[in-house]
């Protein structure tokens, strides 16, 4: 008999309002009816359209477990397919991006479908003349998403036929994407630089926790961002800072620094640090950026814009986004014990080539498998996925500056120690596991 | 003094990989010149390490804070510490000037590093860039090509 599946009471008491039961993070059939309900009840990140800026372009990736295919399609609109022939069950579009022409051709018996997904045609067609064919699934084609929505070049698709809009789920939280946007002097974003895949071995919503964890850095990264300051002060007087050092060194911050920098959360999940300060708000003026920018915005715009500094914005489920950086991660659910992280990068377009430098500079010291700050933040992670099924304590504690009077799905701004966040993604969590945790 | 020949190229291949196996960081750094840099690109045949990410590109000043940081009390991802094992194929000198003191030597390899339990291993080619340096030889680049750069990877905390 199953614990979970079916049970919609047992998975709603796995979520108290400051506590998270250890089963959310390791337990196979929840993590299933996260795939099942989470991923497929929210607005989930597909791709950038800079990613497929041709008809007949595609990329190929996944939307909590299940494999879909972005593409350009011939009116120049984006679509998202389930990337299954509805044959014999192949993967139509192969790993990774390429160009598809007019159609996709299954690899295995030659089908084609058009790039909205509909069946273009079958080899030896009139073998199914008088079998019913037209009242199978399969004369369906490819299974297109219905619910796909590109905001400013970022695409997001709802699995689910029905449910919540793409601007109520998000609402306010578009902000952040803007001010990334906006921090191009021609307003556009372009994919940049190559993608990191890193596996770590822990659960997705760790990941997720520990984008609005402002108690770790302090702890955590004092080996690395702490060592980095360490060098650095032994440099000989009058050597200018380099820029490794300018993006380690915030890290190491006191705990005063990242309480005031203050946290803001929204409805439905999502939320980010670095309200008034941040890590990233002090690094140094890129030559003829500010110009350009002022170019195009005006003095006052172009202030208001650079003047932002959100440090992670979580887009609830399982996207992340550094604006001032311009830097993005999505963690990809692989098992309840195992995520791939994949950072991307964005070129401003307009914008000096150092911009980009620094954008990949920061993510391959920060991000990477090889990075020492990720170093230390996966041990924690592991260490946790390794011993929460200890029986000595059943509960993970999301509890720092819990108010009893706290609102679910408002937005606020508190301070940037609070747990508020992560207390706001398992709200978000227990509302779109939907009819799976369902209170009796 | 050294001269720069096949055997002292071929010799200082040898001697950084055990370097690094026995875990003697401080004097492995002490190989590279001040404008030494240790690449690993992200993908195949990848140009620029500036404008398209790497998995590592590290100046001297990053390779010392990583080194450092091996040594601290609160790396915690070196609780327990990691091994690693070079195996070398033998290196092939791609190009050599005697006079001017410069050498480039490619070297195919097998790297295992080791935490407790788990074993990883990865396959390459690394291409040292080499200088003379007041009769030294120096290494200017490292550059190490996995030959699956491009995979999704967990922790890789030594050096290759």
């Amino acid at each position: 008999m199953s614990k979970y599946r079916n049970n919609p009471a047992a998975v709603r008491a796995l979520v108290r309002e400051t506590e998270v039961h250890k089963d959310a993070y390791i337990d196979q059939e929840v993590f299933d009816l996260e795939m099942e309900q989470v991923f497929t009840n929210s607005w989930v990140y597909v791709g950038h359209a800079s990613q497929i800026p041709n008809k007949g372009d595609y990329y190929t990736t996944t939307v909590g477990d299940q494999p879909v295919v972005m593409v350009r399609h011939s009116d120049d609109s984006i679509k998202v397919l389930h990337n299954r022939c509805p044959h014999k069950g192949v993967k139509v579009a192969g790993e990774g991006c390429g160009n598809t022409g007019k159609f996709f051709r299954c690899p295995y018996h030659a089908w084609t479908f058009k790039t909205d997904g509909s069946l273009l045609s079958i080899p030896l067609k009139n073998g199914y003349t008088d079998t019913g064919f037209e009242s199978c699934e399969a004369s369906h084609g490819m299974a297109a998403v219905k619910n796909v929505q590109v905001y400013r070049d970022f695409v997001f698709c709802r699995l689910a036929n029905e449910g919540i809009s793409f601007e109520e789920f998000f609402g306010d939280s578009l902000t952040t994407i803007d001010n990334m946007v906006d921090r191009s002097p021609v307003g556009k974003l372009e994919v940049a630089g190559g993608v990191l895949r890193y596996i770590n071995n822990c659960n997705w919503k760790m990941l997720v926790d520990n984008q609005t964890d402002t108690c770790h850095p302090m702890v955590a990264h004092e080996s690395s961002a702490g060592t980095a300051v360490d060098v650095w002060k032994r440099a000989p007087e009058g050597t200018p800072k380099p820029m490794a050092v300018e993006l380690f060194a915030p890290f190491a911050s006191p705990y005063e620094f990242f309480e005031k920098m203050g946290i803001r959360v929204w409805p439905n999940g999502h939320g980010h640090t670095g309200v008034s300060d941040s890590i990233h708000a002090d690094y140094s003026a890129i030559p003829d950026y500010w110009e350009a920018m002022v170019a195009n915005y005006g003095e006052d715009r172009a202030k208001q814009i650079l003047g932002e500094c959100r440090h992670n914005t979580v887009y609830f489920p399982n996207m992340t986004m550094k604006g001032p950086i311009q830097a993005m991660r999505v963690f990809k659910p692989l098992g309840p014990g195992k995520t791939l992280v994949e950072s991307w990068t964005f070129r401003l377009v307009g914008a000096p080539d150092i911009l980009l430098e620094r954008t990949l500079m920061y993510t391959r010291l920060i991000n990477a498998p090889t990075s020492v700050v990720a170093h230390d933040d996966t041990e924690m992670y592991e260490r946790a996925q390794e011993v929460l099924h200890s029986r000595g304590r059943d509960w993970v504690n999301l509890q720092r500056l819990y108010d009893g009077s706290e609102q679910p799905d408002v937005s606020t701004v508190t301070n940037g120690t609070n747990e508020w966040q992560m207390r706001n993604q398992m709200r978000a969590w227990v509302k779109f596991m939907g009819p799976a945790a369902k209170a009796e | 003094m050294n001269t720069l020949t096949e055997k002292t190229v071929l010799d200082f291949v040898y001697a950084e990989a055990r370097m690094l196996d026995e875990q003697r960081f401080d004097d492995w750094l002490q190989l590279f010149t001040d404008d030494g840099y240790y690449w690993m690109p992200l993908t195949h045949n990848q140009p620029d390490p500036r404008l398209h990410t790497s998995l590592l590109y590290e100046d001297k000043l990053l390779l010392q804070v990583r080194i450092e940081r091996l040594h601290g009390k609160r790396t915690f991802s070196q609780q327990p510490h990691s091994r690693s094992h070079h195996l070398l194929q033998l290196p092939t000198v791609e190009s050599m000037d005697a006079a001017k003191g410069e050498a480039v030597v490619r070297t195919a390899f097998h790297y295992v590093e080791t935490r407790v339990d788990e074993q990883q291993l990865y396959a390459g080619w690394v291409t040292h860039t080499l200088v003379m340096q007041d009769g030294v030889l120096k290494i200017k680049l490292k550059k190490v090509e996995l030959v699956n750069c491009d995979a999704a990877f967990g922790n890789i905390q030594l050096f290759m």
